[in-house]
C-alpha cells in the first residue's frame, strides 16, 4: 500500500489540470459545429476514459474499461491490449505510454508517436481479475471491428466464452455488417446466449427467433434448457410464450437433425455396402461357379490390404516424391498378388474338393488360419497403418455436421467401376461366356469343349483378385491387421446368401441393401442390435426365398 | 500328455475285428444291440482307467513321486471330457445326419453361461462391492437383477436352464431352417452367423452377462470350494460319467432304427422323402438333442475352467469343434472321441511348447485331413483291417 500512495496523490493533482486544458478546448469547438460536437466530444470521452486506465485503483480502471466498452471505439484497442499485456505505463502526470514489443522503446498512448521516457517516474497500472473480466470481453468487442476476419473470429469466440450484457448492442451491429459465415455463426451463438439471459421476455423471444433462423444446431442445448423444468417442478423459463417459441425451435431443429443424420447414415450405408459388395463379389462368383465356399476369402482381402501396405512402404522409402500416387500402383499389384494366390490355392487344394462343399469349408478355413499366422509372423500381430494419400484425406462438408470423406467417395466410385468391368467381362467377352456356361451346367459345358478346369482356375483367380481390390479399399478406411478378413467374411456370406449366387445383380443389391440397412438401423437400435436384427432378418428371409433374391429360374436352378 | 489323453480312448486294434455290428439282419425284423461283449470289455476297461486309475494316481503316490499325476492335469482331463461330449454331439449331427453345424459353440457357451450365472449368484454379496448383485452390474450402476437372472441362485434351475436354453434355441432355429430346407453350406453359414450374432450380443455390456469379461471369479459350487483339489477331482469324475452316459445315449440313437433313418438322410435325403419319411422331424429332433448335449458339456466345463466369456462363441471355436470330429473320423462315435482328445491334447501341448506354430498345425490339419483322409484317423485304422463299403459324403 505504501507504494501505491504516491500514485493516489498524483491522481488528485492531475485530473483537474486535464479538465482545464483539453476539456475547455473541446467545448469551444462544440459551439462551432453540431456534427463536430458529437465526434470530438466522443473523442474527449475516449481520452478521458483512456486516462482512467492509468488510475491506481483497480476498480477505477475497471470503470474506465467499461466506459471505453460503451464508446465502442476501436482506437482504444492498442491501449487496452497494452494494459492486458502489462505493457502500459503511467508517468507522474498521468500521461500513458506503451512499451513497444522490443521491450526498450516506448510510444505515447494517444498519438502513438515515439516518446522517450528517460527521467520519468513510471509505474504500471495494477490490474486484478475483476479488471481482467471486463477488459478481455471489451477488447474482444472492439476487435469485432477489425478488418481481419481471423481476429474477428477469435474475438467472437472470446465473447461467447465471456458473455457481457453491455456488449450486446455492439455485437448486433457487428453481426449486421459481418460477411464471413464462420464469424457470423460464432457471433450468433454468443449473442443468442447473452440475450437468452436477458430479463426482458421480448429480447429472449428475439434470441430464440435468431437461433431458429440461424439453424445452428450447436445451440439446441440452450433451447432445451429453456423448456426444462427445475428440480422443484417450476419451469426454468417463466414466460409461456418464450417456452412455446423455444419448443417450436427445438422441434424444427430435431427435424433438421434427423434429416441430416439420415443423409449421413445413407452415405455411410452406401459406403459400407460398396465395401461389402467388393468383398462379396468374388465370393459370389466362385461360389456360383464351383459351389465352393471359400472361407479364406476374407484372408485374401487381408493379403490385398497388406500388399497395399507394402507398396506404401516401398514408395515411402524409394519414391517419396510420388507418394501420393502409390494407390495407383497398389491397385494392380494387389489384384495380381491376390489373383495368383487364389489360382495357386485353386490348383493345389480346392480343385480336389469339387462336389464336397462341406469339406471345402473346413479346408479353406485351414488355409485361412495358415494365411493369418503367416501374416502375423511377417508383419507382427499389431495393426499397421496405411496412410491415405493427400488427395484422399479430408472430405467435403455437405451440410452442417455431415462430412463426406473423400476416401469413402472414392471407394464408391471405385466399386462402380469394378462392378461395371466385371459385368462387361462376364457378359461381353468369350471368357465370360465360358464362365457363365460352366456356372450353369458344368458337364454340358465340358461337352461343348470348354476346358472347365482352366475356367475354374481363372475364375478363382478373378474372384481372389476382386478380394484384393477390396483389401486396397479397406486399407483406406481403417487400420490393417491380421484379423481384418475375419470381420468381413460373415457379412460377405450374408450378402451372398441374400443376393443369391452366381449373378452380379443379386450381389449388388444384397451388398448395398445390407450396408444401408445396417447403417440405418444403427441409430435406432445400436450397432450390435442392428447387426443382430439384420441376421434375424436374413434367416427369416431365406424362409421365403431359399435361393436368394435373384434365384436362377427354371432348368438353370437345378445346376 | 498326449499319451494320457489317449488312455481314455478305445485302442483301435482291439475294436476293429468286431466293429461292423449293427448290420441289419435282412430276414428278421430290425434288432439291435449296443455293443458286442468284447466292446463292452474295452469300454469297461477305459472307464476303469478314467474313473479308477487316474484318480488313484492323483491321490496315492507322494507329491514328489514320478508316478503321481499332478493336480493341474485333473481339470484339464475334465475339460477334455467336456470337449469329447461336444464332439459326440457334433458327430451325431454331422457324421450321421450330414448336417455340418458351424455354430455349436453357441449352445456350448449358453450352457456354460447358465452354470456361470448360478456360480455368480452363489457368491452374491462377496464381490468387491459387497453388493447382492454381481460386480459388473454394480459397475454398470444397475439397481436390480434383470428378470432373466431370477432363479439362478437355485442350482437345479440353473442346470435345467443349461439344457433348456440351448435346446429351445436349437429347436426354434432348426424349425425355421429345416422347414425352408436350408441344407449344405447354406446351413453351415447360417449357423456360423448365429454364433457370431450371439457373440456380438454377449459382448455388449448392457446385455447383462458381464460383456467382454464374461462371468468369472467363481468360488463355490453347491458349497464345495472350486479351488480345492477334491472338488476338481469330483468335477472330473462327473464329467467322465456324463461322457459315458452321453456316449451310450448317442450309441443308442445311432444303432436304433432312428439311426438308420438318419444315415439315409445323410446319403439320400430326397429318396427318403419319397419313401414317405418326414425327414424334417428327424433332423429337428437330432439337432435339438445335439444342442442339449453341448449345453450340458458347457455347464460342466465352466466350473472346471473358472470363466465363461463371449469368446467361446467365436465362429473359430465352433469350426474347431468340427475338426475334432473330422480328425477322428465322422460317422463313428469313437472316432469323434479320439479326435476330441487328440486335437485338444495336441493343442494344450503345442500352445505351450511352440505357440507360433499351433495355427499352422491346426490349419494344416484342416487341409490334410479333409484332402487325404476324409474318413478321419479311424478310416486309416479300418483300412488296415478289413475293407468296408461305408461312404462318407
Amino acid at each position: 500500500m505504501n507504494v501505491l500512495k504516491p500514485g493516489l496523490m498524483k491522481k488528485h493533482f492531475s485530473l483537474p489540470r486535464f479538465f482545464t486544458s483539453k476539456g475547455w478546448q473541446s467545448l469551444f469547438i462544440a459551439v462551432a459545429s453540431s456534427l463536430v460536437v458529437f465526434v470530438t466530444s466522443s473523442t474527449a470521452d475516449l481520452q478521458t476514459s483512456l486516462q482512467g486506465l492509468g488510475a491506481a485503483n483497480p476498480s477505477d480502471i475497471e470503470q474506465a474499461v467499461s466506459a471505453i466498452g460503451l464508446l465502442n471505439d476501436p482506437a482504444a484497442l492498442p491501449v487496452l491490449e497494452a494494459l492486458r499485456d502489462r505493457r502500459l505505463r503511467v508517468d507522474d502526470k498521468g500521461a500513458l505510454y506503451i512499451m513497444n514489443d522490443d521491450g526498450t522503446s516506448t510510444r505515447e498512448a494517444e498519438s502513438s508517436s515515439p516518446a522517450s521516457i528517460e527521467g520519468l517516474q513510471l509505474r504500471s497500472p495494477v490490474i486484478n481479475n475483476v479488471v481482467r473480466r471486463t477488459l478481455l470481453p471489451v477488447i474482444a468487442q472492439l476487435q469485432l471491428q477489425s478488418p481481419d476476419a481471423a481476429v474477428r473470429l477469435t474475438a467472437a469466440e472470446e465473447l461467447s466464452k465471456r458473455p457481457r450484457a453491455e456488449a450486446i448492442e455492439p455485437m448486433r451491429e457487428a453481426l449486421n455488417k459481418e460477411k464471413d459465415t464462420r464469424v457470423r455463426t460464432v457471433l450468433e451463438v454468443a449473442l443468442a446466449q447473452m440475450q437468452l439471459k436477458s430479463e426482458n421476455p421480448q429480447e429472449r423471444l428475439e434470441a430464440i427467433a435468431m437461433i431458429h433462423a440461424s439453424g445452428n444446431l450447436g445451440l439446441k442445448p440452450e433451447l432445451e434448457a429453456l423448456v426444462a423444468k427445475r428440480e422443484d417442478g417450476s419451469f426454468a423459463e417463466p414466460d409461456p410464450a418464450v417456452r412455446q417459441a423455444a419448443a417450436d425451435a427445438i422441434t424444427s431443429f430435431e427435424r433438421t437433425q434427423f434429416f441430416i443424420s439420415s443423409v449421413g447414415n445413407l452415405f455411410y450405408g452406401l459406403s459400407l455396402g460398396s465395401v461389402l459388395l467388393l468383398a462379396a463379389l468374388g465370393l459370389a462368383i466362385t461360389f456360383g461357379l464351383m459351389g465352393v465356399i471359400n472361407m479364406a476369402h476374407g484372408e485374401i482381402l487381408m493379403v490385398g490390404a497388406y500388399t497395399t501396405y507394402v507398396i506404401q512402404r516401398l514408395f515411402q522409402s524409394y519414391a517419396p516424391a510420388a507418394f501420393d500416387w502409390y494407390l495407383l500402383a497398389a491397385i494392380p499389384t494387389a489384384f495380381s498378388v491376390c489373383a495368383v494366390t487364389g489360382m495357386i490355392l485353386e490348383r493345389s487344394i480346392i480343385r480336389f474338393f469339387y462336389g464336397r462343399p462341406l469339406e471345402t469349408l473346413l479346408a479353406t478355413w485351414g488355409i485361412s488360419l495358415i494365411l493369418i499366422q503367416s501374416v502375423r509372423l511377417l508383419f507382427g500381430a499389431q495393426n499397421v497403418e496405411v496412410a491415405n494419400p493427400a488427395w484422399l484425406s479430408g472430405g467435403i462438408e455437405v451440410l452442417y455436421g455431415v462430412v463426406l470423406p473423400y476416401s469413402r467417395i472414392a471407394i464408391i466410385f471405385f466399386v462402380i467401376m469394378v462392378v461395371s468391368l466385371m459385368w462387361l467381362l462376364l457378359q461381353r467377352t468369350p471368357i465370360g461366356l465360358q464362365v457363365r456356361a460352366v456356372t450353369q451346367n458344368r458337364p454340358m459345358a465340358s461337352c461343348m469343349g470348354i476346358a472347365a478346369g482352366r475356367v475354374d482356375m481363372w475364375t478363382f483367380g478373378l474372384g481372389s483378385g476382386l478380394a484384393g481390390l477390396g483389401g486396397v479399399a479397406l486399407s483406406q478406411l481403417g487400420n490393417v491387421g491380421p484379423e481384418l478378413g475375419q470381420s468381413y467374411i460373415i457379412d460377405s456370406f450374408m450378402v451372398v446368401v441374400l443376393g443369391g449366387v452366381g449373378n452380379i445383380a443379386g450381389t449388388v443389391v444384397g451388398g448395398l441393401g445390407l450396408g444401408m440397412v445396417n447403417k440405418l438401423l444403427e441409430p435406432l437400435a445400436g450397432a450390435v442390435l442392428g447387426k443382430i436384427s439384420v441376421l434375424v432378418f436374413i434367416v427369416l428371409f431365406i424362409q421365403r426365398r431359399p435361393q436368394g433374391l435373384f434365384a436362377l429360374k427354371g432348368r438353370l436352378a437345378e445346376g | 500328455m498326449e499319451g494320457s489323453s489317449l488312455r481314455n480312448t478305445p485302442s483301435s486294434s482291439e475294436l476293429t475285428p468286431t466293429w461292423a455290428v449293427a448290420v441289419p439282419d435282412k430276414t428278421t425284423a430290425y434288432q439291435f444291440r449296443l455293443h458286442t461283449p468284447r466292446e463292452w470289455t474295452v469300454i469297461g476297461l477305459l472307464v476303469f482307467i478314467a474313473l479308477g486309475v487316474i484318480p488313484l494316481l492323483n491321490w496315492l503316490p507322494d507329491v514328489e513321486s514320478s508316478l503321481r499325476l499332478p493336480d493341474y492335469l485333473i481339470p484339464l482331463f475334465g475339460k477334455f471330457a467336456c470337449y469329447a461330449i461336444v464332439a459326440l454331439a457334433m458327430d451325431l449331427i454331422w457324421g450321421y445326419a450330414g448336417i455340418l453345424s458351424l455354430g455349436h459353440g453357441v449352445f456350448f457357451a449358453l450352457g456354460g453361461y447358465a452354470m456361470g450365472m448360478y456360480l455368480m449368484r452363489a457368491i452374491a454379496g462377496e464381490g468387491v462391492y459387497r453388493s447382492d448383485l454381481p460386480d459388473f452390474m454394480v459397475f454398470l450402476d444397475w439397481k436390480a437383477l434383470p428378470w432373466y437372472w431370477y432363479g439362478f441362485s437355485n442350482f437345479g434351475f440353473a442346470l435345467l436352464m443349461a439344457l433348456a436354453v440351448p435346446g429351445i434355441l436349437a429347436y426354434v432355429f432348426g424349425f425355421f431352417a429345416f422347414r425352408s430346407r436350408i441344407r449344405g453350406v447354406y446351413f453351415s453359414i447360417i449357423t456360423q452367423a448365429l454364433t457370431y450374432a450371439f457373440m456380438l450380443l454377449f459382448f455388449r455390456n448392457n446385455t447383462g452377462f458381464g460383456g467382454n469379461n464374461g462371468l468369472t471369479d467363481f468360488k463355490r459350487l453347491l458349497s464345495f470350494s472350486l479351488q480345492s483339489p477334491s472338488t476338481k477331482l469330483g468335477l472330473y469324475l462327473i464329467s467322465v460319467v456324463t461322457l459315458l452316459l452321453v456316449y451310450l445315449l448317442c450309441r443308442y440313437l445311432v444303432v436304433s432304427k432312428l439311426g438308420r433313418v438318419l444315415m439315409a438322410i445323410r446319403d439320400a435325403e430326397s429318396r427318403l422323402m419319397f419313401c414317405g419319411y418326414d425327414t424334417r422331424q428327424y433332423k429337428l429332433f437330432l439337432w435339438t438333442v445335439s444342442a442339449i448335449m453341448c449345453g450340458l458339456a458347457g455347464a460342466l466345463y465352466v466350473p472346471q475352467v473358472g470363466i465363461i466369456n463371449p469368446s467361446e462363441m467365436q465362429p473359430s471355436n465352433s469350426i474347431e469343434m468340427a475338426i475334432w470330429v473330422a480328425v477322428g473320423g465322422r460317422g463313428t462315435l469313437w472316432g469323434a472321441l479320439v479326435g476330441a482328445f487328440l486335437v485338444n491334447g495336441a493343442k494344450s501341448w503345442c500352445t505351450g511348447a511352440f505357440p507360433d506354430l499351433w495355427l499352422y498345425i491346426l490349419g494344416t490339419l484342416f487341409v490334410v485331413i479333409t484332402l487325404f483322409c476324409p474318413g478321419g484317423l479311424v478310416s486309416l485304422v479300418r483300412a488296415t483291417g478289413k475293407p468296408t463299403s461305408s461312404t462318407v459324403p
